[in-house]
């Protein structure tokens, strides 16, 4: 998943990029409402954690404008507020879910998966397609029924894929959803963990769809 | 007496009774006066007639006073008697008393026969030889006065309630709008402070409702502003812990050894922030504490104090510290632990700002009135200028350390000292002034040598 997180304390914002980056996530950091506003602009998000008091704005703001716009990207506020009228303030304004501060990371990580799950409209937690299965919460997959060990951006391409079974991922889709906007991608990255996950899941299970980009075979 | 409607009333039914009662009081002695007089002049003229027709017709004295007895029609009322100068009873109306009415001289009075009380009118005629009585019973009078007053005491005890009953009603409607407003007022709950309509509400409820709503103003201010300090302080608070939190969870779930220490160092660089928050937090109570000053009379020397508060702080970060040598020509008498948390704080927040390499630069103000500082960080917005001294109130140009309380401790320090903070913008380049002015007291500010007036 690519999140994006909207908090102004350092310390926090640092322990969610990481944090979440090891449960598997790319995560990109902004501090200001204002470098928010741009973010979500410019790039497409599985998920947004979203603080509710920014230094030169109030994140209901840029909720409720975000939402304004048809923006259906999945929101989870994080507020020091948690008293109930403030959390129907949040989810009035448009947030898919809300969590005090101090939380629990793995809890933010699960109402993360949950918001995204919800969002793409699936039932199952578990994603399965032709035999391959692929569960998020604990960064599983079984081919066959067999365990095979992928790497944190092998298990990212493989999440895209399997997220929309048969739809096509180009390229860049597949960058912006593994690499951060510090991060330096290199051109033929996408290829090289395409062509290891083949090796693991199967060659014939990815099909490459010449000058659009990859798309995961729907029958076995 | 706590209900205004049952104090009306008393007042109001009172005083129609009051005025009732004195208008009975005036009737009864107008009139029972002038039907004295009525009534004499009725005797006075009955005596006479029959003295005349005794007189002048030369009838038998017992058929003029049958004549009389006869002729007018309150003779059951009137009673006659006609006596000889000599003392003979010669005649006597029907209802005359055995006893003598009349009196020796003319004119009226008043006799006691049989236990019976009279009102006699006496004529003598010596040409003739007779006197003639004619004498009223004064019971029969006092009936006709008691009579006169039932009629009008009557009407009233029956209209006084009916009155009463009318009065009290035209109180309940008349009061009607102070019910209804008390009556919105009673049905609200505690949350709900929005003004009171009064715009129907009679001219003596309306200061009333005005004042209401006065209130209810101030109490949505104080209100509004309670509110943003404790969604101020519960994320100046919780935001760090939840850092804490998430970067150990980040320390315990992390399998290089690279990521771990980077997550320890920020768990370190978080507990700082947490243990300057809560200096912070106890500098503010004991602010709060004691808020009257007692300055041990000691001189400080301005200049030594701010080398002093720079030395303690300037390990942090590289920025240039310049403190002007006109502060060392500055001494005065203050509370040093007050002005140490004004200078510090100021300081913190200066250095704060200013990204490296940078200046901080204090001086003192002309004629040694108080001492000023000077970044070039950001400076603060114009529209938060009059903000920054609200608790855990940051601005857009927030600094990743603070928390908001720095400069609140600086301006409640500088209170109590009875200096003012000013902040502004420096004018020359971006950055924030802010001068200390000290209280113009004789013996507070007192400039040794003055390097600055030359």
């Amino acid at each position: 998943m690519r999140i994006l997180v909207v908090e102004d304390d350092p310390v926090l914002a640092d322990g969610l990029k990481v944090g979440l980056g090891l449960m598997g996530s790319t995560v990109d950091v902004v501090f200001t409402a204002a470098d928010a506003r741009a973010a979500l602009s410019a790039n497409r998000f599985d998920a947004v954690v979203l603080d509710r008091m920014l230094p030169d704005g109030a994140g209901l703001d840029i909720l409720s404008a975000l939402r304004r716009q048809g923006d259906m990207t999945p929101v989870l506020l994080l507020t020091a507020l948690d008293e109930t009228p403030d959390r129907i303030a949040g989810l009035d304004a448009g947030a898919d879910d809300y969590l005090g501060k101090p939380f629990d990371l793995d809890e933010l990580a699960a109402r993360l998966r949950a918001i995204v799950r919800r969002r793409e409209g699936r039932a199952s937690p578990v994603l399965a397609v032709a035999g391959i299965v692929l569960d998020p919460a604990t960064s599983m997959v079984t081919v066959g029924g067999k365990a095979v060990s992928l790497s944190r951006r092998e298990f990212a391409v493989l999440s895209a894929l399997m997220e929309w079974p048969g739809a096509i991922r180009s390229r860049t889709e597949l960058e912006d959803r593994l690499y951060g906007w510090q991060e330096e991608v290199e051109s033929n990255a996408v290829e090289v963990h395409i062509h290891n996950l083949r090796a693991k899941v199967g060659r014939a299970a990815i099909e490459t769809v010449r000058g659009l980009g990859y798309r995961l075979r729907t029958e076995p | 007496m706590t209900s205004l409607r049952r104090r009306l009333f008393l007042l109001l039914i009172s005083a129609t009774a009051a005025i009732w009662i004195c208008a009975v009081g005036w009737i009864y002695f107008a009139n029972r006066a002038e039907l004295e007089h009525v009534l004499d002049t009725r005797l006075q003229e009955a005596a006479r007639m029959v003295h005349s027709m005794v007189a002048s017709s030369n009838l038998e004295t017992g058929h003029a006073a049958a004549a009389m007895a006869a002729d007018f029609t309150y003779s059951r009322q009137l009673s006659c008697q006609v006596w000889s100068l000599s003392g003979r009873l010669l005649a006597r109306s029907g209802g005359a008393p055995e006893g003598s009415l009349a009196e020796e001289a003319e004119g009226f009075s008043d006799r006691l026969i049989n236990g019976e009380a009279w009102r006699v009118y006496t004529v003598v005629d010596p040409v003739h030889g007779v006197r003639v009585a004619v004498g009223d019973r004064i019971g029969l009078r006092t009936r006709l006065v008691r009579d006169l007053i039932v009629g009008l005491v009557g009407p009233a005890l029956l209209t006084v309630p009916l009155l009463g009953l009318l009065i009290w009603v035209s109180l309940g409607r008349g009061l009607a709008p102070l019910r209804r407003i008390a009556g919105e007022i009673a049905a609200r709950n505690g949350d709900d402070v929005s003004p009171v309509a009064g715009k129907d509400a009679p001219d003596e409820v309306r200061p009333l409702v005005e004042a209401l709503n006065g209130l209810f103003a101030k109490v949505e201010t104080a209100r509004r502003h309670e509110k943003e300090m404790t969604a101020f302080a519960a994320h100046e608070l919780r935001t760090p812990l939840a850092g804490l939190k998430t970067q150990a969870q980040v320390a315990l779930a992390a399998k290089e050894e690279q990521v771990r220490d980077g997550a320890l160092r920020q768990i370190i660089a978080s507990v700082d922030r947490a243990s300057r928050l809560v200096r912070q937090l106890l500098a503010l109570a004991r602010l709060e504490a004691l808020p009257e000053v007692e300055h041990d009379g000691r001189e400080l020397n301005l200049g030594s104090l701010v080398r002093e508060v720079a030395a303690s702080l300037s390990l942090r970060r590289e920025i240039a510290v310049q403190v002007d040598g006109s502060l060392d020509g500055l001494t005065v008498r203050m509370d040093r632990d007050s002005l140490y948390l004004v200078i510090r704080n100021l300081h913190e927040n200066a250095v704060e700002h200013v990204s490296p390499p940078g200046h901080v630069a204090w001086s003192a103000l002309p004629h040694g009135a108080g001492v000023v500082i000077e970044d070039d960080g950001p400076g603060i917005p114009e529209d938060e200028l009059a903000e920054v001294t609200r608790r855990f109130f940051r601005g857009r140009f927030r600094s990743g350390a603070g928390s908001g309380l720095g400069l609140a401790i600086a301006d409640l320090a500088a209170r109590r000292l009875g200096a003012q903070l000013a902040f502004s913008n420096r004018a020359d380049a971006p950055g924030l002034r802010v001068e200390v002015r000290f209280p113009m007291v004789a013996d507070a500010v007192e400039q040794t040598s003055s390097p600055l007036v030359e």
